[in-house]
């Protein structure tokens, strides 16, 4: 038995197994069990170690040779592989709350194998094309065959496309530099390509229109699940990148272009959603600023940043769940999503309106709120870095937080003698409930993730250290 | 590969992906879509064995028939009729651009790709500024997912030079294929609202 085998090969059958379920919540709970199982697992059982269960004794090895080339998953991948798998889970629980279960489920997990497989890759390169083939999977996720593809999806298709071969240029070109550190013109080509690879990945300014186009064309559940685990996946990459290449983690200009890349995120991403009248949109500015706090944080000294950015991961992971689903059930109702229709929401939505106001307050960063610790720690050590960059991290806040009040002056906008009632089903409630409960617990204890937190730098030779 | 041939297979790839830019028949689409992976083909033949080149052009043939069979199935209409800018001389002078710009970037390229070679450089860089002007004149599922399997493929041709990778062919094929499968897939989705719509 070996890791890929369970953690990319196992849940890659169970996708493909769960084509064939048409029950949206026996899909919804097989693929969030699974999800929850492997990363239980992962969590908790040791790879490359003699396991004994009663009088089998087993080990499981942590890699697998497929043509040539290996699928490694480390011992010290384990807390990563939780999250990820975790975060998956949040989304399949809520899968049938979204009533998305049917298409979401087997293709989500697929995905969810892909993004590991990127991980597990060598060489790592590799990642790329694995990458790749999870945003072909997410086409039909996101375009119904029973409705037309908006512009939105085939700006995605393209913008995730076109990363793919500057990031497998830029190995090759990686491999040079490494070989002959002196050629400076070598190495400011390859930083530039790669620059270009991650750019298209992680939608940085002005590569991320499809977000917002996407938000107002399709089904925001699913929208959330793929600007999670993209950026997620893709930072991680990212961040493997700097910590294979001693020359890229000393460089002076990458953390220049990391802060730079990271303010013009989060200050645009913050202006432009403090501006909007629309609710998807603002969750896709909401989470296009927070890619640009994951960026900032990967700024710091690594030492610092590294930790912060794990801490940033969960936080995104729970906040765009509960936005995700809290705007999926208000669109049922406001097919827009414009303002204009949304007026008074609150009082017939109470959960929905609750939900989807917390999560985009904590991706602001409010205090009490899974987002706040982590962007506390991230201003402080930034201010000690640069004071103008922390005085530009918190105009990009300035903007969350007015779209925030902007989106619940408007929900709350209700005539005056408008009773409350609760239009959410009840799955919809206790799954919004739930969430709303996790994004105060994660803003109250941040220490109750610390468990798995901690081990994750570890799976970097040298960042975080 | 004899000098003149290759010269020739670059030739090939400028008429192939100049056609791909200006026809406006699904047909000859796919066509100049196969003929450009025969190009490819034999770009790819400069650095890789006859059996791992193979695989691309098969790979793309197959893409080429999936986009083809699902557009053979839907109502007949312009293709070009929504594409912006309209006018084929306006392209033509654009894909005269791309070329001047490919064959001055050749050399750079190619002293950058560990020699690749004048041919493989010039011919990979014409597909993916080819496939780039072509991304950017469209938003039809179908011209996108062609434009995106051009730039694609000039990547293949230059990546060759530095890497022989079996699982590296194998994706890659799988990644053609799946763009092929997503703009079909697309290509369905937009057509179920035409069909549907009195």
């Amino acid at each position: 038995m070996n890791s890929p085998t369970i953690w990319i090969i196992a849940p890659a059958v169970i996708a493909v197994l769960l084509i064939l379920v048409r029950n949206q919540r026996a899909l919804s709970l097989i693929g969030g069990t699974a999800a929850v199982l492997l990363a239980a697992s992962a969590q908790f059982i040791p790879t490359e170690e003699a396991l004994k269960v009663g009088a089998l004794s087993f080990r499981i090895e942590s890699s697998l040779s497929v043509l040539g080339r290996e699928l490694l998953i480390k011992p010290e991948e384990g807390p990563l592989l939780a999250l990820i798998f975790g975060g998956t889970a949040l989304w399949f629980f809520g899968a049938e709350a979204s009533k998305s279960a049917l298409r979401f489920a087997p293709l989500g997990l697929l995905i969810t194998a892909l993004m590991v497989a990127s991980i597990a890759v060598e060489p790592f390169l590799f990642a790329a094309l694995f990458i790749e083939m999870a945003v072909l999977l997410a086409v039909p996720l996101l375009a119904g065959a029973d409705q037309p593809p908006g512009r939105g999806v085939v700006r995605f298709l393209i913008y995730q496309t076109l990363a793919m071969p500057f990031i497998l240029i830029s190995g090759w070109l990686l491999a040079g530099v490494e070989v002959s550190p002196g050629n400076l013109a070598l190495a400011g080509q390859a930083a530039a390509v790669l620059g270009l690879g991650f750019a298209f990945l992680l939608a940085i300014f002005p590569l991320y229109n499809w977000i917002p186009m996407l938000l107002e064309e399709t089904h925001p559940f699913v929208v959330g699940f793929l600007l999670w685990i993209i950026p997620t996946i893709t930072l991680i990459f990212g961040a493997g990148f700097i910590d294979r290449y001693s020359w890229l983690r000393t460089s002076p200009e990458l953390t220049t272009a990391l802060q730079f890349s990271g303010l013009l995120m989060l200050v645009t991403g913050g202006l432009w959603a403090a501006f909007q009248n629309h609710l998807g949109r603002i969750m896709a500015f909401g989470s296009i600023a927070d890619t640009g706090f994951c960026l900032l944080a990967l700024s710091l000294d690594l030492r610092l940043g590294i930790p912060i950015l794990f801490l940033l991961l969960p936080a995104r992971a729970l906040a765009l769940a509960v936005w995700s689903l809290s705007l999926t059930i208000l669109r049922e109702q406001s097919k827009t999503m414009r303002f204009g229709e949304t007026r008074g929401l609150l009082r017939r939505f109470p959960f929905a309106s609750a939900g989807l106001v917390l999560a985009s307050l904590s991706t602001s960063g409010l205090p009490l709120l899974a987002g706040f610790p982590a962007r506390l720690a991230l201003w402080d050590a930034l201010a000690r870095v640069s004071l103008d960059a922390a005085l530009w991290m918190g105009i990009g806040i300035v903007g969350l937080f007015t779209a925030s009040f902007r989106s619940l002056a408007v929900l709350s906008m209700a005539d005056e003698y408008t009773g409350w009632e609760v239009g959410e089903n009840w799955l919809q409630g206790i799954m919004l409930g739930l969430g709303m409960i996790g994004l105060f617990v994660l803003g109250l204890f941040p220490q109750a993730v610390q468990f798995f937190l901690t081990d994750l730098p570890a799976m970097f030779e040298h960042l975080g250290r | 590969m004899s000098p003149l041939l290759s010269w020739t297979v670059i030739v090939l790839i400028a008429v192939t992906s100049a056609g791909i830019l200006l026809a406006r028949d699904w047909r000859w689409l796919i066509i100049f879509l196969s003929l450009q992976y025969v190009g490819v083909f034999l770009l790819t033949l400069q650095h890789w064995t006859l059996g791992a080149a193979t695989v691309k052009v098969i790979a793309g043939w197959m893409s080429a028939v999936i986009l083809g069979m699902t557009r053979s199935n839907m109502s007949e209409k312009d293709e070009g009729a929504s594409a912006l800018p309209q006018g084929r001389l306006f392209r033509l002078i654009a894909a005269g651009f791309v070329g001047l710009i490919a064959a001055t970037g050749a050399p750079f390229v190619d002293s950058m790709m560990a020699d690749a070679g004048a041919t493989v450089s010039a011919g990979g860089m014409l597909l993916i500024g080819m496939g780039l002007l072509h991304l950017g004149v469209t938003d039809q599922p179908m011209r996108a997912s062609i434009g995106l399997m051009t730039v694609l493929s000039g990547f293949e041709v230059i990546h060759a030079a530095v890497e022989s990778s079996v699982l590296l062919a194998a994706l890659l094929a799988i990644v053609n294929l799946g763009l092929a499968l997503a703009g079909s897939y697309l290509m369905i989705a937009s057509n179920t609202q035409e069909t549907e719509t009195p």
